[in-house]
């Protein structure tokens, strides 16, 4: 306070004033100064180098045209080209040397044909650049465009044909869902780039991972300082910075296990993905039926266009991505395995199915595979069987919170972080996402029994459950999955790209690892009259044990709960998604997979055999043993009598008649 | 009641407009400027009226706003200083959390109209260390000295991480001109240069790589010949080629062949010199340097310290503009966002210019009375 007064009682009003008039005379003579240095500076440039900056002037014909950078190519595993760059011819136009740009276009589009699409991106494009750099206008000419344009090209100052690199897709459809496409630059992603590092790009990777590794595969535009006429044309190259071409990528994935895995569905629409769980690389992923990328690159005709988003199996949508499905029995081993992890179960607990299960105190019944059911079961038979009752009775003991955050930890219900883009999330049931999605929000014990069988809101993607079923194969220790395993510089080595664990393994016991993947070779090779996978013999010839489930979802709720008796194959197949997953070898696993087939009758007969010849042709990959030639026995369909116990297929489980989800049970728990 | 305040206010108005409380020579000189601005912006933009007539209805915004500001008594804006700090302060933070823009975030968008805070800044800087200053001893201690450069340091850090180099400058320019015409001691002011220029290496390390190249282009403008290199070159052949006399109004080739970027905003000056050569621009550079003469005098003259300091550091920031602007031309300087005043087009720097004038005004309308 007091240092406060005295400072108070120092302030020399005047003094200060004196001080202030000091320093503001100073400052303006360190400002003239500064102005004084200033005017040197024009001095030095208006007087002294006049005489050279004006002919520089005059003389204004250099100009810098930047030369943008090759595209970098995508080989798979080894070597396969899978994008390429071809050579091909544009128009581009330099806008200062137009003088009536609507009316050049008029009289240019009588000579080559331009649509709308080109006229839209060149006048967007015109207002971002400079008036002498060149703007493209139609891409990839004809033979015929270029013959036409120069016989006329007089006419028609400042417009040129110019050598270019195009994209082309030489695998087209087989990769299209995994490399996507390039399209032209459009006005949308001009507001958007960077102009320095697209100056003279006129594509950009639009889908796939032409889109995710766009900025790895672009490189850096390099520029030439040309010497130019009066009408602009170059007369002579003074300097060249070469462009630094972008990085090639090497998929993962295995062009001929890819070609195979396609070739397995027969056109019948669905999805395959492979993963290795050691690493996470991802060795196949189809998704059928597909297109022709290349189509995009320039342009694709409306009527194409039509005819691909009309076509009714949508052949645009990457199933393997984007298609979600109800994953039915295929989650059996993981429900199995929560309950030895949790230590509710042990390998031996027993069940008893008889056909029916009951929740306590509730009259309505979940139903089981085999009317009457298939006695008493533990764990191993469970799997083998696919009995529902084990699962039912189970997923009540642990409970929807156990249960979806064991599920969560093998990533359902979320994007597996595969480096591909338009991943979507599927529905992993909880208590959460009821509450946050459903009405009632409340959740009901029915719902706990049905997400026991993979029904009820729970849907995954192929890539979910390949990831899921390689993140157990590999021990529970999870990877993301990765298309790309290496990047390199042009005339380099492939440098791999580094794809560390996502976390520690999510496995607490070996010992519930092995059991569950036991009773996953039951369903391979056993011999139990109910075994699911008895009739197929999935595991036949191969020099490796495979541990596989297999899954029926039913795609529509059923409306009541009586026993279907038809056992069409074509009339199951329009109500059925087929899923099969399956790791081989079962011990020190090297594949995982997971097949959806959109129209399969079961699980095991028509996926499981996909999922078969995916191993096969991986095998013929793998240095080593290459088994013998075995044709797989293709089954009679099944007669029509349901009680047979020769091959009970696995059964579909949407057993809940649509109406029970919504009506509130009073047994909660 | 409705009537009266309606009546009032025309009263205001006319007092305003009849007996405007405004310096002459300031006036009249900020006029000739404009003027000049507009001519220049009429043939660098390819005479273009509706360049031209939107930046003349922006100097006449500007102009109501200084007849308006002039009528505001310096205590009110003392007395409102620290809220407008903390303000323009707080819209600096919800830029730097929400803004948006290409590539640098500097702006809020109001519905209307889009704003940028750190225009604001270069007012109500200057503003808060007069204010701070005012009722302390001068010459100020190393305490009141530490004090201030937090002051200046928390905007102007907001404002380069937009990043907005130029206005940072600007900002920090301001301030440091109060701080400056407080008395510092010159030993006092010697050792901050000295460690501000042991602080150069550290600076560099945090700057953004664009701003990096744009100090190494400079140096080398040969090395970056499609981008700021470029924008180097063709604006010193611009200003070399017009000679001592220029190649008259309309007559510049660099600009009207595109060969200048920018060439109605930053680097206008560069059109400017081709056409009126040195003569032009040492007539201009006068002219400039009669303007901030005028407010160091406006300054000399106020009536207590808050003032003097406020006036001084406006005026002296106004030489900050020319000069990095007017040696970013001429190839003297990086280059960095701040225009040329009242010559480069762009609404909210020739506003916010006009509002600090109009202040200016309002000081010397309550300056001291002579015994």
């Amino acid at each position: 306070m007091a240092k406060l007064i005295r400072r108070r009682a120092f302030k020399d009003t005047r003094g200060e004033q004196e001080l202030f008039r000091r320093r503001a005379l100073t400052g303006f003579a360190l400002i003239l100064l500064g102005l004084g240095a200033l005017v040197g500076r024009y001095v030095f440039l208006q007087v002294l180098h006049h005489d050279e900056f004006a002919t520089r002037s005059v003389n204004n014909s250099v100009k810098p045209r930047a030369i943008p950078p090759a595209r970098g190519l995508i080989y798979d595993r080894n070597g396969v080209l899978l994008a390429d760059n071809v050579p091909a011819f544009r128009l581009e136009v330099v806008p200062e040397q137009v003088s009536h740009m609507e009316a050049m276009l008029a009289e240019l589009a009588k000579v080559v044909p331009l649509d709308q699409d080109d006229l839209d991106a060149f006048r967007k494009q015109l207002k971002q650049t400079r008036r002498f750099d060149s703007v493209p206008l139609k891409m990839r000419l004809t033979e015929d465009d270029i013959a036409r344009f120069a016989v006329n090209r007089w006419r028609f100052p400042g417009v040129d044909v110019v050598p270019y690199l195009t994209r082309q897709y030489p695998l087209g459809p087989l990769f299209a869902n995994v490399v996507g496409y390039v399209s032209r630059i459009d006005a949308d992603d001009l507001d958007r780039l960077d102009p320095e590092i697209y100056k003279g790009t006129t594509h950009i990777g639009r889908t796939g991972l032409e889109r995710t590794y766009e900025d790895i595969l672009h490189g850096k535009p390099g520029y030439e300082l040309d010497e130019v006429s009066a009408d602009g044309r170059i007369q002579r190259v003074l300097k060249i910075d070469p462009p630094v071409p972008g990085k090639n990528l090497y998929l993962s994935i295995d062009a001929r296990v890819q070609k195979a895995t396609q070739e397995a569905f027969e056109g019948r629409p669905g999805a395959a993905v492979a993963i290795d769980p050691r690493n996470g690389q991802v060795l196949a992923m189809v998704s059928v039926p597909s297109f022709d990328p290349n189509l995009f690159v320039n342009g694709i005709s409306l009527t194409d266009y039509t005819a691909l988003t009309s076509a009714a199996d949508k052949p645009l949508i990457d199933r393997a991505l984007k298609g979600v499905y109800p994953p039915g029995s295929t989650v059996k081993p993981f429900i199995g395995l929560a309950g030895l992890e949790y230590g509710v179960r042990t390998p031996q607990d027993t069940v008893v199915s008889t056909g029916v299960f009951y929740i306590p105190g509730q009259a309505r019944g979940y139903r089981d595979d085999v009317r009457g059911g298939v006695g008493t079961v533990n764990l191993y038979r469970a799997i083998e069987d696919s009995v529902n009752t084990y699962f039912y009775k189970l997923s009540l003991d642990l409970g929807i919170d156990r249960l979806s955050e064991f599920l969560g930890s093998y990533g359902f219900g979320r994007p597996t972080g595969v480096d591909l883009p338009g991943e979507v999330s599927g529905i992993l049931p909880s208590r959460e996402w009821k509450a946050k999605h459903m009405k009632p929000a409340s959740w009901f014990p029915g719902e706990t029994v049905i997400t026991g069988i993979g029904q009820g809101y729970w849907l995954v993607t192929p890539m979910q459950l390949a990831h899921a079923i390689a993140t157990f194969a590999g021990h529970g220790v999870p990877y993301a999955p990765r298309v790309v395993m290496a990047t390199a510089d042009v005339g380099a080595k492939p440098a791999p790209l580094a794809n560390p664990p996502t976390g520690p393994s999510v496995i607490k016991n070996i010992k519930d690892w092995q059991a569950v993947n036991d009773g996953m070779q039951l369903v391979i090779y056993g011999s139990d009259p109910f075994s699911t996978g008895k009739g197929v013999k999935l595991g036949e010839g191969f020099p490796y044990r495979i541990a596989g489930k297999s899954g029926t979802a039913e795609r529509f709720s059923r409306t009541s709960d009586a026993y279907n008796e038809n056992r069409n194959t074509a009339y199951l197949a329009a109500r059925h998604r087929a899923w099969f997953e399956a790791f081989t070898p079962a011990e020190d696993p090297r594949i995982a997979v997971a097949v959806v087939l959109e129209a399969g009758a079961w699980g095991a007969k028509d996926a499981g055999p996909i999922a078969r010849k995916m191993l096969d042709i991986w095998l013929t990959t793998q240095s080593g043993t290459v088994p013998a030639d075995h044709p797989l026995q293709e089954m009679e369909p099944t007669p029509s009598s349901s009680t047979s116990p020769n091959a009970p297929e696995d059964t579909p489980q949407g057993d809940m008649p649509a109406s029970d989800t919504s009506s509130p049970e009073n047994s909660t728990p | 009641m409705i009537d009266t305040v309606r009546t009032r206010f025309y009263r205001f108005l006319r007092r305003i407009l009849t007996r405007p409380r405004v310096d002459l020579p300031l006036a009249v000189a900020l006029l000739a400027l404009c003027c000049a601005g507009l001519m220049t912006l009429y043939s660098a933009g390819d005479r273009n009226l509706s360049l031209v007539i939107g930046q003349a209805a922006r100097f006449a915004l500007g102009g109501a706003l200084i007849l308006l500001m002039s009528r505001v008594p310096p205590s009110v804006f003392r007395n409102w200083t620290p809220w407008l700090y903390i303000g323009s302060t707080m819209l600096l933070v919800v830029v730097a959390v929400l803004g948006e823009g290409r590539g640098a975030d500097r702006w809020l968008n109001l519905g209307i109209m889009r704003f940028q805070p750190s225009e604001l800044m270069k007012l109500t800087m200057p503003m808060m260390v007069a204010w701070y200053l005012h009722p302390r001893q001068l010459p100020p201690g190393w305490k009141d000295i530490a004090v201030v450069g937090a002051l200046i340091a928390i905007p102007a850090g907001l404002i380069a991480k937009q990043p907005d180099l130029g206005t940072a400058l600007l900002v920090s320019a301001a301030g440091a001109f109060a701080l400056f015409l407080s008395g510092m001691a010159w030993w006092r002011i010697g050792m901050l240069l000295a460690a501000v220029g042991g602080m150069i290496p550290v600076a560099w390390h945090f700057m953004h790589q664009y701003q990096r190249d744009r100090i190494l282009t400079m140096l080398n403008p040969e090395s970056d010949p499609l981008g700021n290199g470029w924008h180097i070159i063709q604006s010193q052949i611009a200003v070399g080629s017009g000679g001592v006399f220029g190649k008259g109004f309309e007559q510049g080739t660099q600009s009207r062949l595109d060969f200048l970027p920018e060439h109605t905003t930053d680097f206008i000056f560069a059109v400017f010199s081709e056409e009126f050569g040195l003569v032009g621009v040492c007539a201009l550079l006068v002219l400039y340097a009669f303007i901030i003469g005028r407010c160091l005098w406006i300054a000399m003259e106020a009536r207590d310290t808050y003032s003097r300091l406020l006036a001084g550091a406006i005026g002296m920031s106004f030489f900050v503009y020319v000069f990095v602007n007017g040696g970013m031309v001429a190839g003297l300087l990086p280059v960095v966002g701040v225009p040329m005043p009242m010559i480069s087009y762009g609404g909210t720097s020739a506003v916010s210019l006009l509002v600090g004038f109009g202040v200016l005004m309002s000081i010397h309308a309550n300056r001291k009375v002579h015994d």
